[in-house]
């Protein structure tokens, strides 16, 4: 089991009703990857993502996380344990302003837990970890901005500074470049290189240029199953990969 | 990284800056010099009153407006916790404790506190409309409840007390009025900067991260229904405090106090002043307060006039009255509010002839029907009117309309000449 493992999933299914969403997903991420999940729409790409994070309990099968089982736990409990995710649809708190939005996200990981007997304001290190993620996903100067009014960009890197805030080791980012101009785009993987150099990454994402740009290890995930699991290169030239899903086109 | 140094310190220094402070110093002298400025032994209970409901519509947006929970049972623990102190009272003077009356509203915390866990560990298992419903059903079971348990809840009398009985505080008896006016000020003052302090801590926040998007903060570590509880009980406890000055205002507690109407009438205070500003509830609290005793004692239809207000601030403004006093911030800013104002003057004059026509109407209609037998005559603001006759209804008829059409397209060119001003403000 250990050898790295951070994340492993085994015989995992998922079904609603009669429909099999996920269908015996077997996956192992290791430390110090990044990991990408590739698949036509419908594959059951944030479906597995949900799984993960808590958002749904799996039917059958097994989540361990460093070993330890967490299937079907309850997404708070999830993210304590060091797995943090991003969300497709951007998911912030709109009328809280940036800065009150990242704040929100780093007070778990630094033990204030429920506390209402000491003043937020006067927290140093809350205050220092606030700047640190927002010099780090660039929204300083819109520190006092409600997230609600931010440009798309801005919200989806703000997305991923919640995901980061709470001092995760594993990360899960779901489609972080979707709805994105290139140059937009080119900054968000800038951003993702920069705050998984001390992560487990996995993402999904459907931007080739950005799969093959950033992730060392691909997994491509067709009808609920994953027909492949390997180094870029390999994925590239993949023939049922290529059949099932990147076409001649990316190949 | 020097951009940084600057908001560490600016978010630092917020919390302690003058200008904080002296908004607590205003509030504490204002407290203070009040019963100078209105001396009479009405406005003394009056305030008394409003303070005490400054705390509960406070306790009450802990959840609303805070925290993003729709209570319908509010009430419940306002009422709880003055019977706890009612209770607590009689104990001590039958059996010459010696606790002071100031100690007694700290019995309707505790009272209020309970009851907020327990109930809270039932309604906080639900938001949205499923924790409305059972915050209702809350309310209705505790007030049939108290028909039942007799002994302690005294039925529909209720259970009285006498303040004086305890053991006086400093020489202070708390028979007069304005002793008990100090009580409550005193009270009112530790619970709105208590309720304002929790705001600002982590726990504060994170309530607010639950309104605004509950399912989010499950994944950033919390669980969305803790903060609900924590966030109920403590609402629990500072209505509780609520409901005991009330006990030891009016001397006595009634099961009506823990019911629907009661409830319903936190929610107004509370929307009315505004759910989306800390200062909103007391607004809200001092505005319907006065509503209430004024209105009440000019007509028997008031409760009509409160629930107009209810649906003109729910349409047009729904930010509450602070609401509409905070968006005038960035036209101040501007400088640019002398060029806003007539156009507020502007609807403002048919919004008056508005209400004028309505109330015509209403009070007309309702000496008409309900008032019948005590004869056709009503005094309008000073003019007798004779309800038979078709005069009073055209007048009423004809104010009402023009007033709300006129005012509709005034308010249309007041919020042009708002947007206009920040508009310029911005380039």
């Amino acid at each position: 089991m250990n050898d790295g493992v951070v994340l492993e999933l085994s015989g995992l299914f998922k079904s609603f009703g009669a429909t099999e969403i996920i269908r015996g997903v077997d996956l192992e991420v290791r430390t110090g990857e990044r990991h990408a999940i590739i698949g036509p729409n419908g594959a059951g790409k944030s479906t597995l993502f949900n799984l993960v994070s808590g958002h749904l309990s799996p039917s059958a099968g097994s989540i361990r996380l460093r070993g330890e089982e967490i299937a079907g736990m309850a997404p708070q409990l999830i993210n304590r344990r060091g797995l943090s995710r991003s969300f497709q649809i951007t998911n912030i708190f709109p009328r809280l302003s940036v800065w009150e939005n990242v704040r929100c996200a780093t007070l778990w990981a630094l033990g204030y837990k429920y506390s209402f007997w000491r003043s937020i304001d006067g927290l140093d290190d809350v205050n220092a970890r606030t700047e640190e993620i927002l010099t780090e996903i660039d929204l300083l100067d819109r520190w006092r901005t409600p997230a609600g009014v931010l440009t798309y960009g801005e919200q989806r890197a703000l997305e991923i500074g919640l995901t980061i805030a709470g001092n995760a080791d594993v990360i899960l980012l779901d489609e972080p470049t979707a709805g994105m101009s290139r140059a937009e785009t080119e900054r968000v993987v800038a951003l993702i290189r920069k705050v998984s150099e001390q992560r487990v990454l996995l993402m999904i994402e459907h931007d080739m240029h950005v799969v093959f740009d950033l992730a060392d290890r691909i997994s491509v995930l067709v009808y609920g199953e994953i027909i492949a699991s390997d180094t870029p290169e390999r994925i590239k030239s993949n023939a049922a990969v290529q059949q099932a899903y990147l076409g001649t086109e990316a190949a | 990284m020097s951009e940084a140094t600057v908001i560490s310190r600016s978010v630092r220094a917020s919390r302690g800056g003058l200008t904080a402070y002296a908004i607590w110093l205003a509030l504490a002298l204002a407290l203070l010099l009040l019963p100078q400025l209105f001396p009479s032994r009405l406005a003394l209970s009056t305030m008394s009153l409003m303070g005490t409901m400054i705390i509960f519509a406070l306790s009450y947006n802990m959840l609303l407006g805070q925290t993003g929970l729709l209570s319908f049972g509010h009430a419940v623990f306002f009422g709880l916790g003055g019977y706890f102190c009612v209770h607590a009272l009689n104990l001590a003077g039958d059996y010459g404790w010696p606790i002071p009356l100031p100690i007694f509203p700290l019995v309707g915390a505790l009272g209020g506190l309970t009851f907020g866990v327990l109930f809270g560990a039932v309604a906080t298992k639900r938001a949205g409309t499923a924790f409305a419903m059972i915050t209702l059903g809350i309310g209705e079971l505790v007030v049939s409840l108290a028909l039942i348990l007799r002994r302690f809840f005294g039925g529909e009398e209720g259970i009285t007390t006498d303040r004086t009985d305890v053991l006086s505080f400093f020489g202070y008896s708390f028979g007069p009025q304005s002793q008990v006016y100090y009580l409550v000020a005193a009270w009112c003052f530790i619970s709105v900067a208590a309720m304002y302090a929790v705001t600002r801590t982590p726990f504060g926040r994170i309530c607010n991260a639950v309104r605004d998007n509950p399912q989010r903060t499950a994944f950033i570590g919390y669980d969305m229904g803790t903060v609900r509880f924590i966030a109920f009980s403590l609402a629990g406890l500072f209505a509780g405090i609520a409901g005991g000055l009330s006990a030891i205002n009016f001397e006595i507690v009634n099961a009506a106090q823990m019911g629907a109407v009661e409830s319903g009438s936190v929610i107004l205070m509370t929307y009315i002043g505004g759910v989306g500003n800390f200062a909103g509830p007391i607004i809200g609290a001092i505005l319907v307060t006065w509503l209430q005793l004024v209105l009440s004692d000019a007509t028997q239809i008031w409760p009509l006039y409160v629930g107009l207000l209810f649906i003109g601030i729910v349409m047009f403004a729904p930010g509450g009255i602070a609401g509409m006093l905070a968006m005038q911030g960035p036209v101040i800013a501007a400088g640019k509010l002398h060029r806003v104002a007539p156009y507020y003057l502007l609807a403002a004059i048919p919004g008056a002839i508005a209400v004028i026509g309505l109330s015509i109407l209403a009070e007309t209609s309702h000496q008409f029907s309900i008032r019948a037998a005590y004869g056709p005559s009503i005094t309008l603001y000073s003019l007798p009117f004779d309800v038979t006759s078709p005069l009073p209804w055209i007048v009423g008829l004809v104010l009402a309309a023009g007033g709300v059409w006129l005012f509709l397209r005034a308010a249309r060119l007041a919020r042009n000449a708002y947007e206009e001003a920040i508009a310029g403000g911005a380039a």
